[in-house]
């Protein structure tokens, strides 16, 4: 038995038969083709499958593709304009060499990006409770503060220039 | 794929859901937020023939004050629980408590409900639940009842809960504006699951003498246990640093956890000691500032 599903992926509405079996993090790399959501541990650890679910962060490895039928789903896909432009917080992780093998980085920049949508001015001790889901096994966590240190810096800099 | 075939079913009324648990019973795995459930499927320790989503039934989804109680939904997330203003007011023990539950991409899908139902003796939730007296609403097709947390934590991951039956509703008891209160947890990592956890909530007389005190630990044994001789011997005391380290030294006769990878019996019952000092003294601070 499949289920039909119907989902809104990186803005782009897209409908669906899945196994009710199917992960959400399978669905989005075999079915979808986002291979960029990587999966590391599959069992809710290593955080490199996160994702945005309806502006939320989650771990796609624990959720079923059935039940993201009716969402929006964000993958690390979304950051990049059309032009394949570095977002600002791609930017700021190649500009403060806050990856190394990359792996993990996708699942940082999702979990950084819903992170700063509810905390725009964060301070250290608040990025670092905010990676805590995360794990990097190259990098050792300091430049990727840095990183976002730097973003959320550029866009507080921005709006006072809007200002 | 990694979890085994399974039929899915998505109720969207309580009376839907009661219906196929009575029908489906044995056979079928409630899932809720799924941050317990899936790992175990995807490790295939569990192969449930019926996935039952329950998080279409919006009945199940609120934060209320109930009198002497705050009723929390079986599929409140996490997450909201954290974030409720009604929580901080009045039950910020509980707020302090659930940001130590695992990372937050865990809380923005993981539920009140499902982590009652997992009854993992080192859960955070649980503790507040049983350190606190509060309740748990179950049901299924026929009748409602509400149990004690003692009633319902039988062992490791295991509880009274039938086949049959969900979790509707947590109540947790109200903390007075006077209460003062602390949570206090061991871990190796941050977001992993407590090694030892201490709960302290205390309420002075006017004489600056303990008039009630509720004090319980977690990962200290099969089930979160209250610890009522400590609760006795404080209560019509100043605290006292002689007293808290009396207090504090009877938890090493009391408790008998376990020995395992991430600490031994030994160790298990000195962090208690210390976490449940720990916790009386910033209880009372915060007491004294309350006053
Ligand atoms: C990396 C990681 C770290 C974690 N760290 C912690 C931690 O530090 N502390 C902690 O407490 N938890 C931790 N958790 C677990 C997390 O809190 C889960 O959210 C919780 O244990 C289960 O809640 P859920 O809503 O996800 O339930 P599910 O996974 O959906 O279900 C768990 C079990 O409860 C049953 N169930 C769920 N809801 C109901 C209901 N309403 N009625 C009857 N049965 C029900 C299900 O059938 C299943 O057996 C962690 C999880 C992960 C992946
Ligand atoms: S792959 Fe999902 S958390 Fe590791
Ligand atoms: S950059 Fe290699 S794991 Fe993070």
């Amino acid at each position: 038995m499949t289920e039909t599903i119907s989902v809104l992926v990186n803005g782009k509405k897209i409908t669906s038969e899945v196994e009710p079996r199917l992960l959400l993090s399978d669905y989005l790399r075999e079915k979808l083709d986002l291979t960029g959501t990587h999966l590391g541990c599959e069992h809710g650890v290593c955080g490199a499958c996160t994702i945005l679910v309806n502006g939320r962060t989650v771990r796609s490895c624990l959720m079923l593709a059935v039940q993201v039928d009716g969402c929006e789903v964000d993958t690390v896909e979304s950051l990049t304009e059309g032009d394949g432009m570095l977002s600002p917080l791609q930017q700021a992780f190649a500009d403060n060499h806050a990856l190394q093998c990359g792996f993990c980085t996708p699942g940082f920049l999702m979990t950084i990006t819903g992170f700063l949508e509810n905390n725009p001015d964060p301070n250290d001790e608040e990025i670092k409770q905010a990676i805590s889901g995360n794990l990097c096994r190259c990098t050792g966590y300091t430049n990727i503060l840095k990183a976002v240190k730097q973003v959320s810096k550029s866009r507080k800099l921005k709006e006072v220039v809007k200002e | 794929m990694k979890p085994a075939h399974f039929e899915y079913l998505k109720p969207i009324t309580p009376d839907e859901l009661y219906n196929q648990l009575s029908f489906y019973g044995e056979d079928a795995k409630i899932m809720a937020g799924g941050q317990s459930l899936v790992p175990i499927m995807n490790m295939r320790l569990s192969t449930p023939k019926y996935i039952i989503d329950i998080n279409h039934i919006e009945d199940f989804s609120y934060i209320k004050l109930d009198g002497d109680h705050i009723a929390i939904g079986a599929l409140t997330r996490q997450t909201e629980v954290e974030n409720s203003s009604i929580v901080e007011k009045y039950c910020p023990l509980l707020q302090e408590a659930i940001r130590y539950v695992g990372h937050a991409q865990i809380r923005n899908m993981g539920t009140i409900g499902g982590t009652i139902a997992h009854a993992d003796p080192s859960a955070e939730v649980p503790c507040v639940l049983s350190t606190l007296r509060g309740e748990i609403v179950v049901a299924n097709v026929e009748e409602e009842r509400v149990v004690s947390p003692e009633e319902f934590f039988l062992t490791y991951m295991l509880s009274s809960l039938e086949p049959t039956e969900v979790i509707k509703e947590i109540r947790i008891p109200i903390l007075s504006k006077d209460s003062g209160y602390a949570f206090e947890e061991i871990a190796r990592r941050d977001g992993d699951f407590a090694i030892l956890e201490a709960i302290a909530v205390i309420d002075l007389n006017e004489n600056g003498q303990v008039a009630a005190a509720k004090i319980g630990v977690g990962g200290a044994g099969p089930t979160p246990e209250i610890l009522e001789d400590v609760e006795d011997f404080v209560v019509g005391k100043e605290l006292t640093d002689n007293v808290l380290d009396d207090a504090c030294e009877q938890i090493k006769d009391i408790l008998e956890p376990d020995s395992d990878l991430h600490g031994s019996a030994e160790y298990r019952k000195d962090l208690a000691s210390v976490l449940v000092k720990r916790a009386l003294e910033t209880a009372l601070t915060r007491a004294k500032e309350g006053a």
